[in-house]
């Protein structure tokens, strides 16, 4: 193959990229969860998941609060 | 009837444990698929003839256009987002365009990379400031990273979303200077291929391997954001519960 250094950097980068992504997002929603089930392990729940409260689509509180 | 349904289908997305569910059900058969279309992509980007002209380079071709039609893609979703966030004040909105920005910028610096490496060798030199595609892709890179500077200096994440919304917006301009700078500037870099009026203008030797490639890139992309959008749901429920449990405990100190 001619230009083989510069054919293969460019798979090479392509391929790192790729995989730091997939790593990101893999390794923070495992922190998140994470966090979130200590959250609840100390009796904090979320508002909407307290056995009484209704469990309605309410986006503002949802996601914004 | 059916427009009723459909009312209440969109609705049903809006809520985010609703969306957290569906994403759980698609993103396994999106990750399969998308390593599919890769491994046909490679093989197909391996196994097709060089050019005439630009050798075995012309494989570099088949990450830098996925890599660079993609750094534009992702800028128009954080667009139409940014309007879900103005228009509708939709929560998920501001979730999507938040977190396509890190993706973004990603996908912008490995056309960029790619871009010179293929560059040095068929042009003689890396990099070249007098080009208008060139300098208009390094914008667009250097704007992705403000966005991320800026979701991450506003603590409020609703006023976070609207001031970063209308700046997506403000910017968007930028996407087809991106696509016509080859047009209205006598540019080192070569015009469109691919996606013209009259049809795309290279071998189907080429084109196959790029539209594969493309389609997996592209695949990879919403797989991504998808899960992404998840996340930062997430990041956003920990960040109410600690404020609710410090809310509580300073009740508790008061009593």
């Amino acid at each position: 193959m001619n230009y083989a250094f510069y054919v293969f950097t460019s798979y090479g980068v392509a391929a790192a990229v790729t995989l730091c992504l997939i790593a990101w997002v893999w390794l923070d929603g495992r922190a998140r969860r994470k966090e979130l089930a200590e959250l609840e392990a100390s009796g904090i729940r979320r508002r909407s998941a307290r056995p009484a409260a209704e469990t309605t689509g309410d986006i503002s509180r949802e996601t914004t609060a | 009837m059916t427009e009723s349904l459909a009312i209440t289908k969109l609705s049903d997305l809006a809520n985010p444990t609703r969306f957290m569910a569906l994403v759980a059900r698609l993103v396994p058969w999106m990750a399969g698929l998308t390593a599919l279309l890769f491994a046909v992509g490679l093989y197909l980007a391996f196994s097709t003839e060089g050019d005439y002209q630009q050798g075995d380079t012309v494989r570099i071709m088949y990450v830098h256009v996925p890599a660079a039609w993609l750094a534009m893609m992702c800028y128009t979703v954080m667009a139409l987002s940014a309007i879900g966030t103005l228009v509708w004040r939709h929560p998920l909105a501001d979730v999507a365009h938040k977190a396509a920005a890190p993706l973004g910028a990603a996908f912008t610096l490995l056309a960029l990379i790619t871009g010179s490496l293929w560059g040095k060798p068929m042009w003689g030199t890396w990099w070249t400031w007098g080009d208008a595609r060139l300098t208009s892709v390094f914008i667009l890179f250097l704007m992705y990273l403000g966005l991320i500077a800026l979701n991450r200096a506003i603590d409020d994440p609703s006023r976070a979303a609207r001031v970063s919304a209308v700046l997506i917006l403000v910017g968007f301009v930028n996407i087809p200077i991106i696509k016509f700078s080859v047009e209205w500037w006598n540019t080192l870099h070569q015009k469109a291929s691919v996606l013209r009026l009259d049809g795309p203008t290279i071998d189907p030797e080429f084109l196959r391997p790029l539209l594969v490639m493309a389609l997996a890139f592209t695949l990879l992309f919403f797989t991504l954001h998808l899960v992404a959008m998840c996340n930062e749901i997430l990041r956003r429920r920990v960040s109410a519960q600690r404020r609710m449990s410090a809310r509580m405990a300073n009740r508790e100190a008061a009593q």
